[in-house]
This record gives structure tokens, sequence and C-alpha cells, in this order.
């Protein structure tokens, strides 16, 4: 079959399995644009801002596991899509971006909409490509999906001239089933004797704790740690990428760990003797200060990424391979040694832990007369039953979803932790929403945060996404003026929001529904509302809520997992 | 400690540069670099002297490994290897000393690879300390010197290849 560069690329993206692209048109992807018109097999959704392409397609890929993919012209597309590239790809997110660029002739030569793609995204993806041949399209994009997908995941870009992708060109196309990169191959299965020797550690342990991150969602390996911890009995934590892998309703589960996580996540992290990693890799927002990081622990870690293991803290028991086959490995060997850890130790852990829960540390004013934001996600997760899509931006109310919206599946829970991008949350929704039509999907936002992408209010009527923004709008960029009430003697530099716009009548004017919601006692029912009379609808619910309130409890910087600060309101320091 | 690593990479457009930008973007040091394609026109074969504790090369070894480009990798300074580096050195030299510099060069093994009335230019081939003495050695005056950056191999069977 003879085929143009355009038609190769729609067409493998066809066969490739690709349902949807996230893109926004322009003089170096006309071609491909116009390829696109000519069929119906592969669904373009045309974003307002290259940013919101790169965080929808993101959000697909975290919702569903399959690649997300964006086409963006040269120069200002390829920017813009920069942002969303670094937060794919800090979050190991598999995503393919296929950005235009000027023709081969012109490369080089500070041209109309020029820039080098390949060299400004080369330090934030995974891997990317420029193709110089026509011939060279379908196995060059065989290859970004591959690498994008295998391993630790990431994003691909792939950058095409214009000229490569133009109509009187043809050349034989025929879909690569198969890839063989000499340069790339995966470990996934985990060394056989690490597997065995991390058996004997966790099965001597007296005070395990089991620490999983967002690998083991990538890895959709969620069965085999609950069958894992269940097995055991052990305590379990995730980190903020790894919530919903293990049932949050689940009592085993002692909540998020890190930073803002609970009392008795950080508690028993820092008294465990044997700590098991999985898919985490020990971010700072996680460990603390290193130093006094779990100073009695054994550490077992496993990861697909041999550069993860190690990096920031040392570890024991190193095991590289894909989580989802490790664990189960590990499953069956415990299984065939049929040996139980102390359960009297274990019991003995179980008490001092549940003395640590005692102090309920995630407590709240509940009569207060303002709108107190944990009550809000409280709410928002009875009214959807547990079982929304909820997506976030990034600072305070990103924090409050994590600690109060209780995920119990896995791919529930997207928001953007490794870069912390602020407009994130509504494009990522759309990812969603568009991957799952009929499910509930809720964006949490703040009115600093849903402002940085808010254009894509028109991409959401146009294609009829019924996301539910629950913005918990305190008129300051909370998590600044938090650090700054805490850290800088209150001096609220520029954390403050003036001018803000009237976000029902915004919503409006985008052709949506807008709440505003300013009283505890009608919280619930506007959440109801927006989930059944507007049900089919976009409802921009606008929540007044507290300005003073801060996320507890917290680490400050340079404090280790037991020196957690409770609040202020408790009228204690360090606990 | 000092490093060489020995690197088989994709001989393709902006392979060079994943690793220098992963260098320069991870903060890690490179003392020197070298890289020319192999007997596969398809390789090439990067040397990297590096230095850093235990912890840190480990690292370096592990992101090298971890990009695409990069088939294989050998850190050289784990055995036993053999390291050359390739200096040109333009001297003016006058006179008595013209002598002088010539006994030097033999000394250390070089060769007077060009003559002028006023200028010897040197070809020098050995270890990086071996250069350096050279440069130590010589009373006449520098007018310019090239070095090749090091080339490393590995002593007996071991070798590198796909």
């Amino acid at each position: 079959m003879k085929l143009n560069g355009g038609e190769i690329l729609v067409q493998f993206l066809h066969d490739e399995g690709v349902e949807f692209i996230f893109g926004y048109p322009g003089g170096a992807v006309l071609h491909i644009y116009d390829e696109i018109y000519k069929q119906d097999k592969v669904k373009h959704i045309l974003v307002r801002h290259e940013q919101g392409a790169t965080h929808a397609a993101d959000g697909y890929a975290r919702a569903t596991g399959k690649p997300g993919v964006v086409l963006v012209t040269s120069g200002p597309g390829a920017t813009n899509a920069v942002t969303g590239i670094a937060t794919a790809h800090l979050d190991s997110i598999p995503m393919v971006v296929i950005t235009g660029q000027v023709a081969t002739q012109f490369i080089g030569s500070d041209a109309f909409q020029e820039v080098d793609s390949v060299g400004i995204t080369r330090p934030c993806v995974k891997h990317n490509f420029l193709v110089k041949r026509v011939e060279d399209i379908a196995i060059t994009l065989k290859k970004a999906f591959y690498v994008a997908t295998t391993g630790r995941p990431g994003p691909v870009v792939v950058d095409i001239p214009k000229d490569i992708t133009a109509p009187n060109v043809k050349v034989d196309y025929v879909y690569p089933d198969t890839i063989d990169m000499r340069s790339y191959s995966p470990v996934v299965k985990g060394h056989p004797k690490q597997i065995k020797q991390a058996v004997d550690i966790i099965l001597s342990a007296k005070q395990p704790m089991i620490y999983t991150g967002g690998g083991v969602v990538l890895s959709n390996a969620s069965d085999e740690v609950t069958e894992l911890a269940r097995y055991l009995g052990y305590p379990i934590t995730n980190t903020l990428m790894g919530l919903g892998s293990y049932p949050a309703t689940d009592p085993q589960f002692v909540g998020m760990l890190g930073m803002h996580g609970t009392y008795e996540a950080n508690m028993a992290m820092h008294q465990s003797d044997v700590l098991i990693a999985i898919g985490a890799r020990f971010d700072d927002r996680v460990t603390g200060d290193i130093e006094k990081f779990c100073p009695q622990a054994k550490i077992i870690h496993i990861d697909i990424d041999p550069s993860s293991i190690s990096k920031n803290v040392p570890v024991d028991v190193p095991i590289v391979g894909d989580v989802k086959r490790v664990v189960g490995d590990i499953n069956a060997l415990l299984k065939e040694k049929d040996i139980k850890p102390d359960q009297v130790a274990l019991d003995l852990w179980w008490e001092r832990i549940k003395d640590w829960q005692k102090e309920d540390c995630l407590q709240f004013d509940r009569n207060s007369k303002l709108i107190k934001p944990q009550f809000v996600v409280e709410k928002l997760y009875e009214v959807t039953k547990g079982d929304a899509f909820v997506t976030s931006d990034v600072g305070q109310h990103q924090m409050f979803a994590a600690q109060f919206y209780k995920f119990d599946k896995p791919r529930r829970w997207i928001n953007s932790g490794g870069l912390g991008t602020m407009g994130f949350g509504l494009p990522a929704a759309m990812g969603v929403q568009l991957a799952h039509p009929g499910a509930s999907v809720a964006c949490i936002t703040g009115e600093a945060s849903i402002q940085m992408c808010i254009q894509e209010l028109s991409t959401c009527l146009q294609y009829r996404l019924p996301i539910k923004v629950v913005n918990l709008n305190n008129r300051y960029m909370g998590m600044v003026r938090q650090w700054q009430e805490l850290m800088y003697e209150s001096r609220y530099s520029h954390s403050y929001m003036d001018a803000l716009p009237d976000f029902v009548k915004l919503a409006e004017a985008y052709g949506h529904v807008g709440l505003k919601i300013t009283d505890p006692k009608d919280v619930e029912d506007a959440l109801k509302e927006a989930f059944g009379k507007y049900k089919d609808r976009l409802v921009f619910l606008d929540f007044e809520t507290d300005q003073n309130e801060n996320v507890y409890p917290m680490i400050k910087t340079g404090q280790g997992h037991n020196e957690m600060y409770l609040g202020s309101e408790r009228g204690r320091g360090l606990a | 400690m000092r490093h060489i690593i020995s690197i088989l990479l994709e001989n393709e457009a902006g392979a060079l540069s994943r690793v220098a930008g992963l260098f320069s973007a991870r903060g890690y040091n490179i003392e020197s670099l070298s890289v020319a394609p192999t007997e596969d026109p398809t390789l090439s074969r990067m040397t990297m002297v590096t230095s850093g504790s235990e912890d840190i090369i480990e690292q370096i070894t592990k992101q090298l490994n971890k990009l695409v480009d990069v088939v294989k990798l050998l850190d050289l300074t784990e055995g036993d290897h053999i390291e050359r580096e390739m200096m040109m050195i333009k001297t003016r030299v006058t006179g008595e000393e013209r002598e002088e510099v010539k006994r030097l060069t033999d000394i250390f093994r070089g060769r007077i690879i060009d003559v002028t009335e006023t200028t010897y230019t040197i070809e020098l081939t050995g270890s990086a300390d071996k250069l350096d003495a050279f440069i130590e050695a010589i009373r006449a005056p520098i007018l310019e010197t090239v070095r090749s950056g090091v080339a490393g191999i590995s002593r007996g069977e071991k070798s590198l290849h796909v």
C-alpha cells in the first residue's frame, strides 16, 4: 500500500489502536490535519492550548493505562507542550507527542515557527526522535510507542518536518507488528536470588511496613500487592502517586505517608525494622530529612528502573524488575514456604500503630461556620460513593483530596505528583472523561490553579464533557500562604489573589452550569445537584472556603518522619 | 575517584548531546570525552573520564544505561585497562632551545611533526599523566595545546562489543 507521510501517520495511529489524538493545528502539521479530516477512525480532540492537550493525553493515559497521544505544531506549539511533557516525565506516564517541524531544508535557518524541539524536550522525555525520511515514519512511531509504554514508562517526542508528511511523496506502508531495539531492553523479571533473600527478610520482620508508590499503579500490580499485604497482615502505606493501588478503606491501610501523610504512617515508617518499598522512588516529599529516614529498617526495594535504586536512600535488597511480576513471584514463594511471620510481634506492632491512630491526625473543625475544604472533599466522597475519578491541581486542595477521598481502586486518583503542575487538573479530567464517558469525574482545584488552564472549559463544551469542577476557593494560593505563615512570619508575599473572576458567570459564559456555595450546610446539596440534576453538564462548583485553613499534619523541612507537626490549633508543637 | 567509562552508543544525531546533557542536568563532572564511530558504522565508541564518590559513579553508570541510545557501557577502571591520549603541542623554539626540545621529545617518545624556523609541533601519545608531565617539563613557550581526550580499552579477553 503506497501512502504519503500524513496518511502513514494517521493509519499507523489507527493500527496501533489509538482512540484519541489531543491536539491543536498549525502550519507545520497541516498535511497531517488534512489526513485527519479525511477519516474517522482516530478521533481528534481540539484543545484550546497545547498544554491542555498534553495534560488531557496524560489524564487519559493515567485513567486507562494506555499511552496518551498528542499532536502539536512546530515552534510555540511544541514549547507550549513542554510543561505537559515534563509533567508526564516526572510521573512516568506513557505518552507519545508528535510535534510538527519546519520543512527539512529550513531546519537551522531560524525559519518561521522553528524551534529545536528535540533539543528543548531532551531533558524531559524518556526519548525523542527527529524523522528525516517518509520511509521512517512508521518504524519511528513504533519505536516511540514501544519506548513510551515499556520498562519505566514515559513521554516520547517525535518531531516530524513538514515536507515528510507532504501529499506528493508516497512510499510503501506496512504496519510494523514488532520492534527490536538493541539499545533498549528493560528487565522485567526479578533476580531469583534477590527475591529469595527478600522473602527471608520479609518473614523475619517484627515491625514491618509496606510502602508502595506510583509504580504499582503503572504496572497494574494492585492485585499482587493486595495479596502480599493481606497474606502477611502487615501495615501498608501509599505515596501520593500510589493512592488507590491498595484499598484505602481496608483496615491494613494506614494512610498516605510523607510531608502531609498521616501521623500513624510516618511514625510506623520511622519505627519499622523491615521496609518493603514497591514501585516507589524515595522522593524528598516522602522521606523527610534523609539522614533521619527509617533508622532501623532493612530496606527491600522493588523497581523497574535500576537508577531509582539506592539513588536517595541506600537499600539492602534491591530487586530490579516489573513490580507485577516480582511481587507475583514473592507471593508464590511465600506460599511455597508456608511460613507465617511472627504473629506475637505483629500484634504488638499493630497495637502501637493503633495508638498512633488515636491521635486522629486528620481532624478538623466540623462545627465551623465557614466551609472547611476537608469537609467538601469528604462530602464529595460520600455523594460519589467513593467511585469517582478525581483529578486535582497542585496545592492545599491536592493534599486535602489525597487525605480525604478514600480511593479503593487504582487509576482513580489523577494528579501531578512529581512536577507539581498547576493547571493540570481540568485538562486531565477531559482525558479521563473521554476514556470513561459514563463515569463521575471530579476535578478538585483551587481558584489559583484552575485559572492556569481555564480556557479548556471551552473544549469541555465542544465535546460535552460533564466534569464537575470542585473549586476550593480560599482567595489565596493556599499552600504558598501556608508556608509563608509557618516559615515567613505570615508575610503573604503575592499569594493573595485580588480581582478574582465571578466563576459562576465565567462557567455560564463558557456554556456550563455555575454554582456558588458559601454555607457549610449547602455543600452536600450542591454536590448532589451537580451529580444528579446536572449529571450531563459540566458544573463549576465554587466553594468559598475558610481562608486560614492549613494542611496538617506536616513534616517541615529538615525534619524526620517522627517529628510531625500536627497543627497549632491543637496547642502542640512537635509530636 | 577518577573513573574511565567506555560507552557503545548508537551512531545517531543527538546521541552525544544526550550524554553531555545528562551530565550537566545531574551535575556530574566530565574531565574529558572522546568519541568516534567504530568498525561498525552504526555504533560510536565514547570514552568518558569522570570523577566522584562510588555512589555517584554508580548513579552515573545507571543513568547512562537508561539512555535509549546507549547500547552498552563498561567502567574500565574496575579492571585492568590501557588508556591513551594524543596531544599535539606547538612550541616557540629558537637557538639552543631547539636541541633541548628535540631531546625532551625523544625522552617522552614523542615526534616532531612540523618544523618552522621558530616553531616545533610535537605529537605525543600516552596516559594523561604522561602528557601532563611533558607540559610540565618543557621550558620553551607553548603556543598551542590540543589534546584528544582519553581513549581506553580493557586488557586481555574482556571486550566491550554488541
